[in-house]
């Protein structure tokens, strides 16, 4: 029985791809013998799908391109199987055997096909960048290749110079990473083009990529030609998408990364690296924008996030679904650099000890005696005692030289364990030498 | 149907016949294809398949968790089996 | 002799402690073991277990638990019914010793009434047939005849209730399996509006054609155990919502203002003129009781086979794809590789109808002649479908034969499937259409029972049964004919 779940997630993809959701959609059987195929025969979409007609709008090099999307549609995964002596012995097994595990048989999962619109191997990794950027976003999957929650197989056609019509297809499988999926098309770029050259026919097929030589090989077992028999699955009916239904699922369909992109740079005016950064990574974006929403000033935000906090988790390997460190902690932070509380160095410092404890920064920066100094009277002591210890660059100063107090207020600084409040430090250097600005 | 269309077919439903066999389920089946050639009569331009005798749409379960038959309980049945999986011959060579 | 009686007869009884249920089972496995020697009903009987479900029932009756009026009563299941740990063979090599870890839900809910299972019924192959004689293992005869059929493909189940070994059946129908054998073998046989009962752990054959359905020895047992076994199934996606009246009690014998329709494709060429009579005859008997008759025409009648024999196979070469030696069944013993281990499992494991048809239906959906096939049999569909909506714009049942003929001798046909399809060709438009279907007693030609078969509207399976029932109690005779040869005893409730 289907799993309602499951469809809205569909639609929501659909939606997210600017899809065109077929009011009746319905479930037909795609008949093939396969191992870990139980039923002989697997649950999808052929004649009418949930979705079609949509589009993808990615980058190549800062330009532009769209990829239409031919279909979305719903399916049902098969079992996995285990093959080799190696893996079978290891496991504990007979060998000459390949073992099938079951136990994700009929797993719900979401189809979606392009039409043949790219026309470069790095295309298509931007295209699938984006796409599992956009997946992310409506929350549809955690898009994680290593674990099977995103697949993909490519389809590549050569089509000869001057010609409308493309060659024939081959299909990629086994891409377990987007940098696969560039190195097997240039690989069967490089060899199609060989064959045509050389006056030789492309093969229609299916190529298994092969990670150790980077090349692709025929996946065997299927040399067969296949014939799938889809018919509409009589077990299962109709599946109907009403307007309301929806237009309830496109309420929901959160900003997707280009329109929250345009939204930065246009209405919070952050620079365009910042708003870059921060769209490409759901968690970080959502980081951000409760900061603001808690009050946080959004250059100042983005470029913290941006910065600091992502060379820290860099450094300490946080992922942002990890850290510790909230967005009001952030905001607080800010906070206390503007007030004076903290310089930025201490700022710094303050950030990692709660990315790493989840303290609040005021209640780190207190523990710490992290305060900034900015009463004057104890300013003042600091700044008697750097002047007659540093004659000679007082000398410069008072000789014109404007960079030795630079290297004055950077004395006091020292002195005060970095506490010191270096505006109020330079205002009362500049009192001392008589040359009040 | 001739000799290379029935053997096709069975290819496709991985079924095999012994040449005899073969003869007699072509002879069959040609009998009652022939027979079905009789819906060739029947004017369908402006008719809608039926895939179903009631039109229900949207029969939907909630997405909750529950217990499902374990490796265990299913492999009792499986003609080879190996710990939780099912086996067959090595299909694939590495 | 008990077993002859009714379910209302015998739930009453054992309501009074006039017997135990453990009796009344130790009746019926003395039966089997008389009788099934000869008329070959099981493929499995279950002495053990039997006994013990109705110990249960005495015991809960004992106790003073409220009871179903299934409870302790002796029935028989189809052997392409699941049951959870009790072999299920589906009349075939292939499923032959495989126990299934489930239990279809028509066992679920009479497992949950006291229904005491006495065993697996024989069946044609994945109940693929119309005569029970491409069984696996061996045929079952007619209990009127052993010389001829039972029908089928629920043959088994329809012997033994014929024959008093239980007092009710579970068959399936996908193309007149329930009614053309309940006609063969004088008994009742009803096959309910598509939806109406779950298909989980029935083994598919043409999964939008199969219904569950029961076949007993009276139009009120059928309904009570209709009642027993409908109902939506959340592990059913076509099992239909509906409400589940409580048929048996609102049997009234009263068809004053019934309209019934007469099709006249239904006694055209190849319908024997007495089976013809004899249906007549019992429509013009429900007239005499104030029901109004008339003809009407069901136009793509002659097409039904036809179609049938595109769709059923069709649907039946993908759902027995599952049958390849991996997970459950028959394995070639041997196989060096995957292709080897698929097609000498299957061509072992299936008998010459099942290939037969799985051809057929391969054919049917592969790639360049899906469109004058399968596509096309699906519009003729819905134009079989639109006569019978038509005819229920006038009228509330129709009424005609069940199975053109009578009983037909054991061989006679197995040699020329398309003749042996014919069988069907009454039955097979009312799967087609998803209609409600029952087959009943309306008399004998040449001493074999003569089946009337009366179709109603979607889900109003009550129409039928009241025409059925009133039908019934005007003709005690018909029931009171016992098969010769099995001991004498009968039914007396009406």
């Amino acid at each position: 029985m289907l799993n309602r779940h499951a469809v809205e997630l569909g639609i929501l993809a659909a939606l997210a791809l600017e899809c065109r959701v077929a009011p009746e959609s319905v479930f037909a059987r795609k008949n093939y013998f396969y191992p870990d195929l139980p039923k002989g025969y697997q649950i999808s979409q052929y004649e009418q799908p949930l979705a079609t007609d949509g589009r993808l709008t990615f980058a190549v090099a800062g330009e532009p391109r769209t990829v239409r999307i031919r279909r979305v549609h719903l399916e049902e995964d098969a079992g996995k199987s285990l093959h080799g002596d190696d893996a079978v012995r290891a496991a504990g097994h007979a060998e000459g055997y390949s073992l099938l595990d079951f136990n994700r048989c009929g797993v719900p999962l979401i189809e979606i096909v392009t039409e043949p619109d790219l026309r470069a191997p790095e295309e298509a990794r931007s295209f699938l960048e984006t796409l599992k950027l956009v997946l992310e976003y409506t929350g549809v999957s955690d898009v994680k290749l290593e674990e099977g929650s995103l697949r993909c197989d490519a389809n590549i056609s050569l089509r000869p110079k001057g010609s409308g019509e493309s060659g024939v297809a081959v299909e990629i499988k086994n891409l377990n990473s987007f940098r696969f999926v560039q190195r097997a098309l240039a690989h069967e770029i490089e060899r199609q083009a060989a064959l045509l050259d050389a006056g030789r026919p492309v093969v229609r097929e299916t190529r298994q990529y092969l990670e150790a030589t980077g090349t692709t090989a025929p996946l065997r077992g299927k040399e067969e030609a296949q014939d799938y028999r889809y018919f509409p699955d009589p077990d299962l009916v109709r599946l109907v998408v009403d307007a309301a239904w929806q237009e309830r699922l496109q309420a929901r369909l959160p900003e997707m990364p280009a329109a929250k992109h345009a939204r930065y740079l246009d209405e919070l005016g952050l620079p365009e690296h910042e708003a870059r950064v921060l769209t490409s990574s759901l968690p970080l974006s959502s980081f951000f924008e409760q900061a603001i929403a808690q009050g946080g000033e959004p250059r100042a935000v983005a470029n913290w996030t941006v910065g600091e906090l992502c060379r820290l988790m860099n450094a300490h390997a946080v992922s942002p679904c990890e850290l510790k460190l909230t967005p009001a902690h952030l905001v607080e932070l800010l906070q206390l650099l503007d007030a004076g509380t903290l310089s930025r160095p201490l700022a710094r410092e303050v950030l990692e000890a709660s990315l790493l404890t989840g303290n609040s920064p005021r209640a780190v920066a207190q523990a710490r005696g992290m305060t900034q100094i900015s009463n004057e009277a104890e300013l003042t002591l600091l700044v008697d005692r750097v002047l007659s210890a540093h004659p000679g660059p007082v000398a410069d100063y008072l000789g014109g030289k404007e960079r030795a107090l630079g290297f004055l207020v950077g004395q006091v600084m020292r002195a005060s364990g970095g506490r010191a409040n270096p505006q109020t430090v330079g205002r009362l250097l500049k009192e001392k030498l008589g040359r009040e600005g | 149907m001739n000799r290379e269309q029935v053997l096709h077919v069975a290819r496709l439903a991985r079924l095999s016949f012994t040449e005899d066999e073969l003869e007699e389920m072509a002879r069959g089946m040609n009998a009652i294809l022939a027979y079905i050639d009789l819906l060739k009569r029947v004017d369908t331009a402006a008719v809608a398949p039926m895939a179903h005798a009631t039109a229900p749409a949207n029969v939907f379960r909630e997405d909750e968790p529950a217990p499902s038959l374990s490796p265990e309980e299913w492999l009792q049945a499986a003609p080879w089996r190996s710990g939780p999986f099912a086996g067959v011959p090595r299909f694939v060579e590495e | 002799m008990r077993l002859l009686g009714s379910i209302d007869r015998l739930a009453s009884e054992l309501a009074r402690k006039e017997y135990s249920a453990v009796e009344l089972v130790e009746e019926a496995l003395d039966r089997v073991e008389r009788l099934d020697g000869t008329l070959r009903a099981f493929i499995t009987v279950l002495p053990e277990t039997a006994l013990a479900q109705a110990a249960a029932v005495d015991r809960a009756r004992s106790r003073g638990d409220r009871l179903s009026p299934l409870a302790g009563i002796p029935m028989a299941l189809k052997d392409n019914l699941c049951t959870r740990g009790i072999p299920t063979t589906c009349g075939s090599r292939m499923l032959d010793g495989y126990r299934p870890p489930y239990s279809a839900t028509v066992w679920r809910r009479l497992e949950a009434a006291g229904a005491v299972l006495v065993g697996k019924t024989n069946l044609d192959e994945f109940a693929m047939g119309s005569s029970t004689e491409n069984s696996a293992f061996f045929p079952t005869r007619n209990p009127w005849d052993p010389k001829r059929v039972p029908g089928g493909s629920s043959g088994g189940s329809a012997a033994a209730v014929a024959a008093g070994e239980v007092v009710y059946a579970l068959g399936s129908d996908t193309g007149g399996s329930i009614r053309q054998p309940a006609s063969f073998t004088g008994v009742v046989g009803l096959k309910p509006t598509y939806g109406r009962v779950s298909r989980y752990g029935l083994i598919a054959f043409a999964s939008s054609l199969d219904q569950v359905g029961p076949l007993a020895r009276t139009v009120r047992d059928s309904a009570t155990v209709l009642h027993a076994i409908s109902g939506h199934d959340p592990l059913d996606s076509t099992s239909a919502a509906v409400p589940v009246p409580d048929w048996a009690a609102r049997l009234d014998g009263e068809v004053r203002g019934i309209k019934i329709g007469v099709p006249l494709e239904y006694f055209g060429t190849g319908v024997d003129p007495e089976v013809a009579r004899l249906v007549r005859q019992a429509v013009d008997l429900l007239v005499g009781m104030g029901a109004e008759a008339a003809e009407c025409s069901l136009p793509h009648t002659e097409y039904a086979v036809a179609t049938y024999y595109v769709l059923a196979p069709a649907e039946a070469s993908s759902n027995l794809a599952r049958y390849d030696g991996v997970r459950y069944g028959w394995r070639a013993p041997g196989a060096k590789s995957l292709t080897e281990l698929y097609t000498l499992s299957r061509q072992q494991g299936f008998g010459r109808e099942v290939k037969r048809r799985i051809m057929l239906g391969t054919y049917a959906l592969s790639a360049g002649y899906y469109e004058a096939y399968y596509l096309k049999s699906q519009k003729v569909r819905s134009l079989i479908r639109q006569d019978f909506d038509r005819a229920f714009e006038r009228f509330d049942v129709l009424a005609m034969p069940t199975s053109p003929e009578v009983a037909f001798r054991h061989g006679e046909r197995a040699s020329d499937p398309l003749r042996m399809y014919m069988a069907d060709a009454l039955t097979i438009p009312v799967n087609l259409a998803g209609l409600p279907g029952i087959s009943l007693p309306c008399g004998f030609s040449r001493g074999l029972p003569v089946g009337l078969q009366l179709v109603g509207r979607p889900f109003e399976e009550e129409t039928l049964l009241r025409v059925a029932h009133a039908y019934e109690v005007a003709t005690p005779e018909w029931r009171q004919a016992v098969p010769p040869g099995i001991a004498a005893g009968r039914g007396d409730d009406a």
